[in-house]
């Protein structure tokens, strides 16, 4: 096997280099390209009535021309996203410093949490509804809640995972509570601190439409009801899309953050994920 | 005689754990004079890590007395510099301000000491590494950056736990030297970790032998050999040292030869 896998690749290795990064950036586009293009081909064949599945070609129509609405709508429900998931995080991120500081505090705050946490955040939206009406403050809630746990936690775990070791270097140079805390706890925690982040960036739109679809007059999730009961099937799946790229391009903001506070653990890990 | 900088006394150390107490090391006598160097061999799990933490005063004791500098070890020591096993790096700090962190954290003179960190670093053949982040070098980089760390603060005490565990024997040999020369440049009071006999003979004035938990001294083997030891022209009272401690190994049935 490798005698012949040897012999029929005279190229040079820059050059093969290349192709092989090539590759590796076309394979999932092509991917997705084949899927749509299954899509497309199974509901022209088929004739699937476009109130049922429309095909790829009528829902980019849709989002083309329904692309002020989509627009308008989006803006709020990004607005809303942005409010909840920014709550969440100031929020939760002195809460971590709080929990992993001080034991009985953490005795004191983690069942109620948890608590809220297993209660499923569709059952409470309407309650939010009842509270607070159909502006935005609901959803700004409901955001809020579903992005608080995954930060807390990972950020808990990153305030405590400091090594022993690294506690006994700090020890032995007189580091202050202060100075551990910021010079090496904080730093150390923040790995975990993103890995929350992200999780929590990807649930807060959930969130938001969540709010939405329990009332609202506006944004993409009243959208997709309105849509959905007009059986304008192909805009609903735009709205879908617009969703989906709302959500993609907010997670790749959260990533970009990242990569640029925390370059060290970045580049490890594209490291391993290459080889 | 000079007071001992150092002095253990009667000192042991049982941990609580939830199978009951495990003794770690016990009636561990030592006294260790200014600018002395003591290394410390022993087989795995004897202590060895326990008596360095317990001296540092980062690890209780639990009988007998450590004193350093006349004073009564009770919370951790901050006139010492500390190499671990693992090279510990802050990922965030590029070389230069990994060495420069115990000068930030102890709040001392920044501008006098980075000429100090810098030919440290060049003494251990870093330079042009500062800066670059700790994930860009080598295992035995790091951890040369980290007995930077340990010196830069010109404190009395060197203390090392198995600096080399990590590394491959050339790095070793090779770090080995560069520690030697920097002890014989600034005659650090140093307790070195080991459980490598050479190293033990190479760089110490006396070698503590320990033997299998829990840890007892077996003997103290001064060592008097010329300095600067060279690994290229070893004499062969070097070897006599090396098999004299591999025969007390070998007594306390450590070490199995066939
Ligand atoms: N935190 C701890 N809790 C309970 N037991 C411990 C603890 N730390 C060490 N021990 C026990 O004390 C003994 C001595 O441990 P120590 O780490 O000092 O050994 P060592 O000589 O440094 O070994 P090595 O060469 O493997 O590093 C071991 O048997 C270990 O089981
Ligand atoms: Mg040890």
């Amino acid at each position: 096997m490798t005698l012949v896998s040897n012999s029929v690749k005279p190229d040079t290795g820059a050059a093969r280099a290349f192709a092989i990064s090539a590759l590796r950036k076309l394979t999932p586009l092509a991917g997705v390209v084949g899927f749509l293009l299954v899509w497309q081909i199974f509901v022209v064949a088929w004739g699937v009535p476009a109130y049922l599945l429309p095909s790829p070609s009528a829902i980019g129509h849709a989002f083309i021309n329904q692309l002020p609405l989509l627009i308008s709508n989006g803006w709020v429900t990004v607005y809303e996203m942005l409010a909840g998931y920014a709550l969440a995080v100031g929020i939760a991120i002195p809460l971590a410093i709080a929990i992993t500081s001080s034991r009985r505090f953490n005795q004191l705050v983690m069942p109620t949490m948890l608590f809220f946490q297993i209660i499923p955040k569709v059952a409470i939206a309407p309650l939010f509804l009842v509270w607070f009406g159909v502006g935005t403050t609901p959803k700004v809630l409901v955001a809020f809640l579903i992005s608080f746990f995954p930060i807390v936690i990972d950020a808990a775990v990153g305030l405590r995972s400091m090594s022993s070791e690294m506690t006994d270097l700090a020890r032995s140079m007189g580091a202050s509570r202060m100075q551990v805390f910021a010079q090496f706890r904080l730093p150390t925690s923040l790995p975990y601190l993103f890995s929350g982040l992200k999780v929590a960036a990807t649930l807060a739109i959930a969130g938001t439409v969540v709010g939405e679809f329990v009332g609202a007059d506006k944004g993409l999730g009243y959208l997709l009801l309105v849509t959905n009961s007009n059986m304008e099937t192909a805009l609903m799946f735009a709205t879908i899309v617009a969703l989906t790229i709302i959500g993609l391009v907010f997670y790749y903001l959260v990533e970009l953050l990242e990569s640029y506070l925390i370059p060290w653990h970045v580049t490890h890990r594209v490291e391993l994920g290459t080889m | 005689m000079s007071e001992p900088y150092i002095r253990l006394t009667n000192v042991g150390k049982k941990y609580e754990t939830k199978t009951g107490a495990v003794e770690a090391c016990g009636d561990i006598n030592l006294e260790i004079k200014q600018s002395e160097f003591v290394a410390i061999v022993g087989p795995s799990g004897c202590g060895k890590t326990t008596i360095l933490k317990m001296v540092a005063g980062l690890q209780p004791y639990t009988s007998g007395t450590i004193t350093v500098a006349g004073k009564r070890v009770e919370s951790p020591q901050t006139d010492v510099g500390i190499v671990f096993q693992e090279a510990i790096m802050l990922d965030w700090r590029d070389v230069l301000a990994n060495v420069m962190l115990q000068i930030d954290i102890r709040k001392m003179d920044r501008a006098k000491y980075e000429p100090i960190a810098r030919s440290l670093l060049k003494a251990t053949g870093l330079e042009g590494f500062e800066t670059k982040k700790p994930y860009e070098l080598s295992g035995g980089m790091r951890q040369r950056v980290s007995i930077c760390r340990a010196l830069v603060h010109e404190p009395s005490m060197l203390m090392m736990d198995e600096p080399f565990g990590a590394l491959d024997a050339l790095t070793r040999e090779q770090i080995s030297m560069d520690i030697q020369r920097l002890w014989m440049e600034t005659r650090k009071t140093a307790l070195h970790i080991t459980h490598s006999i050479p190293e033990a003979v190479l760089l110490a004035d006396r070698v503590v032998v320990m033997g299998p938990r829990p840890g007892r001294i077996v003997e103290i083997i001064d060592i008097d050999l010329p300095r600067p030891r060279r690994l290229d022209r070893l004499p062969d009272r070097f070897h006599e040292y090396s098999t004299r401690i591999r025969d007390i190994f070998k007594s306390k049935g450590v070490l199995a030869m066939d």
